[in-house]
């Protein structure tokens, strides 16, 4: 044998013996677990919401046995303390060491600002389940991020069609927190109500510090027809007590956002949260057959009923997997991925029928809710449906894109 | 402006002075005698209002709340200060550096026995509905917060004043070594006033939770104000802390209401004018 040929097969052997070694790591890879980094608060005044999140992700996943296309399903879950700046820390632990195939979770519209160029940036696919602020999906679009959640605005526009239609009320004061969130609720229901004949009469803003809404209940317009109201959490509780004990509830009916009569609040509300009418892309008493399911396989497992933030990543973990199973489990390719998650559609989830605009927002049913005793408890009882809803509302997309962000002062109020 | 806004705000703000004074009454006199600057105390109102919750699930009952409410942290507050702040004489930083972690402590604390949902206290019948007098509404619950202030704001004068253990705390507030020194046991002093400012914080946190609601944060929400009543009222003064809260109720109160984008200025920048003119704050000695 020459030395020519030696090195040959040398080569050969050698190349084989590489090949050999490379080729379990290949399908290592495509058939190893599929990693899922989730980021919710789990410290804080936003723990209980950051576990509802969780809860309702691990029931998703329990429900399927954690596996997808035979590959295992792995949830990392971090806790972000609901702070924009320990959230890009955690999220750049899950990415670069727990190398997470897909990014999820997120509360605050903070946190969720704050991962939006660290995720474009890494390129890594990404869903928001919660995280409602308009702008992550209308002008300034995040390339890697799917909402599978909502907009702040969506169920604003036909909840101001449907008041117009179906209620007298002409003249509207506002009042809610005074921060993005409220803007933009406020800001979507002015939008619609005004251009359909509605006058808004007053807009107030509370600071997030209020425990006492005494003041600014003293000054709401007495002439007003109906009051919409936006708070979150123990706000809600409070706002809601405090509406009735000044004497406003028997003159003026509530109008609010979804958040305002959320089941993570409703709880702690007594008889005073009757008839306050609410719209949102959920309702823990939406009488589906896949809605039943879902909210008492989540009470067995968390001891309390599911409000919409556990059917947010509920159904935000089913369209992950719906995407994996699109994928055959290759979620390695990760511009693939990006593409399958931006194509999933799903037509019997929790909330009802899913599909996904061009922008990367769900389009979906939004709910008009009445507060109702039912069963000894407090429930938001669907009262009307409004089918495949989009966070543009009935207006073409380029043209509601050219409108200004909804904020404090826009729209104006032309009638306060 | 019409003069119904202005009865109805100072009303309001009368009632929300009304709280912070059972919250800050015990703050105050706790810095007095032992010159503890207490980080805990937001967190004695907390607690307050989730055990009288618990009792409330169990009894129904809102005077059994109240009574528990205050005597479960009047036994916390005195553990905290028999078994770790009493370790630390004069250690001004130290204690302070303990009662934070004592408030961090709690917060997990309440976060792992009730959970982060926020809840609030039914409160009963009697104390349910509106007072009208023409066009005004006085919510009677807020009407009870006056009168309880009142009470105890009394009760806390004439014991001060009046008698023989006031006379005693007030020396050791006045000056801790010389009351040491003509035969006041200061300690039986200092373990009396810690369990008394405990239980009234949370007596504050049991009447707040019945239209403040209880929910996490809550420890650290109403802290701040807490300072301000006492820094502004005087440190150690009861009248200090009565004139501080009325002050901050109703500071609070029309600045919201009268300028709610400024609703901070308007409660700290009088605060920053009455330290600048009287350093020892309005009822303070040096």
């Amino acid at each position: 044998m020459g030395r020519l040929e030696v090195r040959m097969l040398a080569a050969l052997v050698l190349g084989a013996g590489l090949a050999a070694l490379q080729a379990p790591v290949v399908t290592e890879a495509q058939d190893g677990p599929i990693r899922l980094g989730m980021l919710a608060p789990l410290t804080g005044p936003f723990a209980q919401v950051g576990k509802d999140m969780v809860n309702g992700a691990e029931l998703y996943l329990d429900e399927i046995g954690r596996v997808a296309t035979g590959r295992t399903l792995e949830l990392i879950v971090e806790d972000s303390e609901g702070n924009p700046s320990t959230a890009l820390n955690k999220a750049r632990k899950l990415v670069e060491q727990d190398k997470v195939h897909v990014l999820t979770g997120g509360l605050l519209a903070n946190v969720g600002y704050a991962l939006q160029p660290y995720i474009d940036g890494q390129k890594i696919p990404a869903t928001y389940p919660v995280i409602a602020a308009d702008d992550i999906t209308q002008r300034k679009p995040a390339k890697w991020i799917v909402r599978t959640g909502w907009t702040t605005s969506q169920p604003m526009h036909p909840f101001a069609e449907w008041v117009i239609k179906h209620t007298k009320y002409r003249k509207v004061a506002t009042i809610g927190m005074d921060y993005a969130f409220g803007y933009e609720t406020v800001g979507g229901f002015q939008h619609v109500f005004e251009e359909q004949g509605g006058r808004i009469v007053q807009k107030i803003w509370t600071p997030l510090n209020t425990n006492d809404f005494a003041p600014f209940l003293a000054q709401i317009k007495r002439d007003a027809d109906a009051v919409l109201a936006l708070f979150v959490g123990r706000l809600a509780v409070q706002f809601m007590k405090q509406y009735e004990e000044s004497g406003l509830k028997g003159r003026l009916p509530l109008l609010g956002g979804g958040t305002t009569t959320d089941e993570s609040a409703l709880p702690a509300m007594g008889d005073e949260a009757i008839g306050t009418l609410t719209a949102l892309h959920y309702s823990e008493g939406l009488d589906t057959p896949q809605n039943r399911k879902f909210a008492k396989a989540f009470e067995a497992r968390a001891g309390k009923i599911p409000s919409y933030y556990s059917e947010a990543c509920y159904t935000g973990a089913r369209w992950i997997v719906e995407a994996i199973k699109a994928l055959q489990g290759r979620v390695e390719d990760r511009d693939t991925f990006l593409a399958a998650l931006r194509r999933v559609s799903i037509k019997d989830a929790a909330r009802g029928p899913m599909t996904i605009d061009a922008w990367g927002n769900p389009i979906q049913n939004i709910y008009i809710r009445r507060v109702d005793k039912v069963g000894g408890r407090l429930q938001n009882v669907v009262i009307a449906t409004v089918p495949a809803v989009s966070q543009f509302g009935k207006y073409p997309p380029e043209e509601y894109l050219k409108l200004p962000l909804y904020t404090r002062d826009y729209p104006p109020c032309k009638h306060c | 402006m019409s003069g119904e806004f202005w009865i109805t705000q100072a009303f309001n703000g009368l009632s929300y002075g009304a709280l912070l004074f059972l919250l800050a009454s015990g703050l105050s006199l706790i810095f007095g005698v032992m010159r503890i600057v207490n980080m805990a105390h937001g967190s004695y109102f907390m607690l307050g209002g989730y055990v009288g919750l618990s009792v409330v699930w169990r009894t129904g009952s809102f005077a059994a709340a109240l009574l528990a409410g205050a005597l479960a942290l009047a036994l916390v507050g005195v553990g905290m200060e028999r078994f770790f702040l009493r370790r630390l004489p004069g250690q001004t930083l130290g204690q302070a550096l303990m009662t934070i972690g004592f408030a961090l402590i709690f917060q997990d604390l309440a976060l792992l026995i009730w959970g982060g949902d926020p809840y609030s206290i039914p409160v009963p019948a009697t104390l349910q509905g509106v007072l009208t007098a023409g066009a005004l509404r006085f919510p009677v619950y807020r009407i009870f917060i006056v009168v309880v202030a009142v009470v105890i704001g009394a009760a806390l004068w004439l014991i001060l004043d009046r008698t023989r253990v006031g006379a005693m705390l007030r020396a050791a507030v006045d000056d801790r070594e010389m009351a040491q020194g003509v035969g006041i046991h200061v300690p039986r002093i200092s373990f009396a006033v810690f369990a008394l400012g405990a239980a009234l914080a949370a007596l504050g946190g049991v009447i707040g939770a019945g239209f403040l609601g209880v929910y996490p944060g809550a420890d650290f929400e109403v802290l701040p104000y807490a300072f301000v009543v006492v820094i502004v009222g005087g440190l150690g003064s009861l009248p200090g802390a009565m004139v501080g809260s009325l002050l901050v109720g109703l500071l609070d109160n029309f600045g919201k209401a009268l300028f709610p984008e400024l609703s901070y200025f308007t409660l700290f920048a009088p605060m920053a004018l009455i330290l600048a003119l009287k350093p020892t704050g309005l009822f303070g000695r040096a």
